[in-house]
């Protein structure tokens, strides 16, 4: 298993913000994560990254309970993919991706040739590396969210979080980095990204899993999860969900819009 | 098509890498810059170590260096008292501007990281008021200059240590409270320095504290530089060793912790790293502003801002730079010019310089 939840309770203070959380992720799945602001998605994400630490219940990232490993044996395990966003410094591309190789160095260590071999190697695996020397500040928001799967890669760790990767992008770059992150659980590793379209599970997820008021709303296969009363229970639109190609995709339309 | 273009997948990867991992120009070229500098900063040695009212020939002060090494001896050509002018105060004098300056640049370049801020100076969580207060103090009480020296370092040390507890316990976003609770308690101690001026005797001890307050390194002595040497050096050694770390730490917190590092430690180590060095440096020489600030940014339009290059590029410009002004705080004018406010007539036009001008695409 990827990662494992069992009875994932957390709160903020008072607001508990997660409630009885428990599922598990399998190796090489790509899992899509649904559902409104503010439910809880993110805090979900925090928990099983290690960055909220006080949660009630275990959490276990290929075989290991994250509270008993340090950062840096966390970092070996799940890595992270933020949306991409401006650091206040201009940096190499290259120097960005390396950024996350440094997890068997110790505190006083910069990286060698084998870490910047390993970062190129991920860039070239996302297919990026001609950005290599580029200034990562004045790439493209979409080149940017590439080179941050790159450095995710570079992490070396067989799971990967993405919090909303394609939220600030264009259709294009959508596409791009969603069919990118398909390519790579089927080589193997296992990605949890959440975001705001369900059309997208169809397409670019194995499993589907709702989220709401902090629980499990529904988990598994995308077809089963996506219906229109999930839509309309979790999100309050009326859609139709139409099924295209054979069902190879379907696609969710509101209903409001044609009934005009 | 399975796969899209943009992902090549594994197979991919295995093609020839070599030409594009070589470094990149950019790369290179501060790897010449930082020689250059290492270069120009042993030429600015040389060219002070003559330069003074009291004439030292090239010959003479290469020869007396010479003679120090153990085991060789040149016959003396040069005056006992050019001796004693030579290695009591202007080698002590050079020596010190060399530390100061690299100092409170790397110090300066490490604090801006850290804070994710290129707009903070080394004195961001009080460093320079503590010692201020420490010093003050220290003159009200009839110390002699050393005694002066250590109750800065003693207070700067205390003040930044307090400001690390004080923003430990507050609530918020950390780099906030912390840059907050050093601004607040950065002026408690200005207040403080303000009130000893007011009690202080106004034919003795007010000037002294005063002129200590503007910077100067004229109190050079080989016996302060040694005692200096010793938190400058750790300071600035573990500074260098971080530099790689800084950049992720530049990223933010939750995303350095999601790369193994973390980063609430790391920060605590430059901080006091980078306080060390502070404290050592305001404690032997005053209150030297704007070298801390300025000298970062300029190295980051040399090299860029990576700090595997901006640390050591810091280190050796912070250097050069206080030399040079210090060169022209006591030879400008008969009387010594405070170097404080040297740096402060140099510093604040040409960082107004740096903040309106156009950004180099």
């Amino acid at each position: 298993m990827s990662i494992e939840i069992k009875n994932l309770s957390f709160s903020y203070g008072r607001h508990e913000v997660l409630h009885d959380i428990s599922l598990s992720i399998p190796d090489a799945t790509l899992v899509n994560v649904l559902g409104p602001n503010g439910v809880g998605k993110s805090t979900l994400f925090r928990c099983i990254l290690g960055l909220n630490s006080r949660y009630e219940g275990s959490i276990f990232v290929n075989g290991k309970d994250m509270r008993q490993l340090s950062v840096k044996e966390r970092a070996r395990e799940i890595s992270y993919i933020p949306q991409s966003h401006a650091p206040v410094y201009d940096y190499e591309v290259l120097d960005v991706v390396l950024m996350s190789t440094g997890t068997d160095l110790g505190m006083l260590r910069s990286p060698g040739p084998r870490h910047i071999e390993r970062a190129y190697a991920a860039l070239e695996r996302i297919g990026v590396e001609h950005l290599a020397h580029r200034t990562y500040t004045q790439i493209s928001g979409g080149e940017q969210q590439l080179v941050l799967i790159a450095r995710a890669l570079a992490q070396n760790a067989r799971t990967i979080i993405m919090d909303e990767p394609t939220s600030a992008l264009d259709y294009g770059n959508t596409v791009r980095v969603l069919s990118c992150v398909r390519q790579l659980a089927r080589e193997g590793l296992s990605i949890v990204q959440s975001t705001h379209q369900p059309d997208q599970a169809f397409l670019y997820s194995d499993k589907t899993l709702v989220i709401n008021d902090g629980r499990v709303f529904a988990y598994g296969d995308p077809k089963d999860v996506i219906t229109k009363q999930l839509v309309s229970d979790i999100y309050g639109v009326d859609v139709e969900v139409n099924s295209l190609y054979g069902d190879k995709v379907r696609v969710c339309v509101p209903v409001n819009e044609i009934a005009r | 098509m399975e796969n899209s273009t943009h992902c090549k997948g594994v197979e991919a990867a295995k093609d020839a890498k070599a030409p594009a991992l070589a470094p990149s120009k950019a790369s290179r070229r501060a790897g010449v810059i930082i020689v250059c500098l290492a270069v120009f900063l042993v030429a600015t040695v040389c060219v002070s170590l003559m330069l003074g009212r009291y004439p030292i020939e090239p010959g003479q002060a290469i020869a007396m260096l010479v003679n120090q090494i153990p085991g060789i001896s040149i016959d003396q050509f040069w005056t006992d008292q050019q001796a004693t002018l030579f290695f009591n105060v202007r080698l002590p004098r050079i020596v010190l501007a060399i530390m100061v300056g690299c100092c409170l640049a790397t110090a300066g370049a490490a604090f801006q990281g850290t804070f994710q801020n290129p707009l903070v100076s080394p004195d961001i969580l009080g460093a320079s008021q503590g010692a201020a207060f420490g010093a003050a103090l220290a003159i009200l009480a009839g110390s002699a200059a050393f005694g002066v020296s250590l109750s800065a370092f003693a207070f700067s040390i205390a003040t930044v240590l307090l400001v690390l507890l004080v923003s430990s316990r507050a609530k918020g976003n950390r780099i906030l409270v912390t840059v907050l609770a050093g601004t607040m308690i950065s002026s408690l101690f200005s207040a403080g320095v303000s009130f000893t001026k007011l009690v202080a005797d106004p034919t003795d001890d007010l000037p002294a504290i005063t002129y200590w307050l503007m910077g100067s390194l004229t109190g050079a002595k080989m016996s302060n530089i040694m005692l200096a040497s010793v938190p400058m050096a750790v300071g600035v050694i573990v500074l260098f060793a971080l530099r790689w770390r800084i950049n992720i730490l530049t990223m933010g917190d939750d995303e350095a912790a999601t790369m193994g590092v973390n980063a609430k430690r790391l920060r605590i180590l430059v901080i006091v790293a980078a306080t060390l060095a502070t404290a050592a440096s305001v404690a032997v020489s005053g209150m030297i502003g704007w070298v801390g600030l300025v000298i970062p940014h300029l190295c980051r339009m040399m090299v860029g801002s990576d700090y595997r290059k901006l640390i050591p590029t810091s280190m050796l410009l912070g250097a050069s730079f206080l030399l040079i002004v210090d060169n022209i705080a006591r030879l400008a004018s008969t009387s010594e010019i405070p170097i404080g406010i040297l740096t402060a007539f140099v510093g604040a036009p040409f960082f107004l310089y740096l903040i309106t001008r156009k950004k180099k695409v």
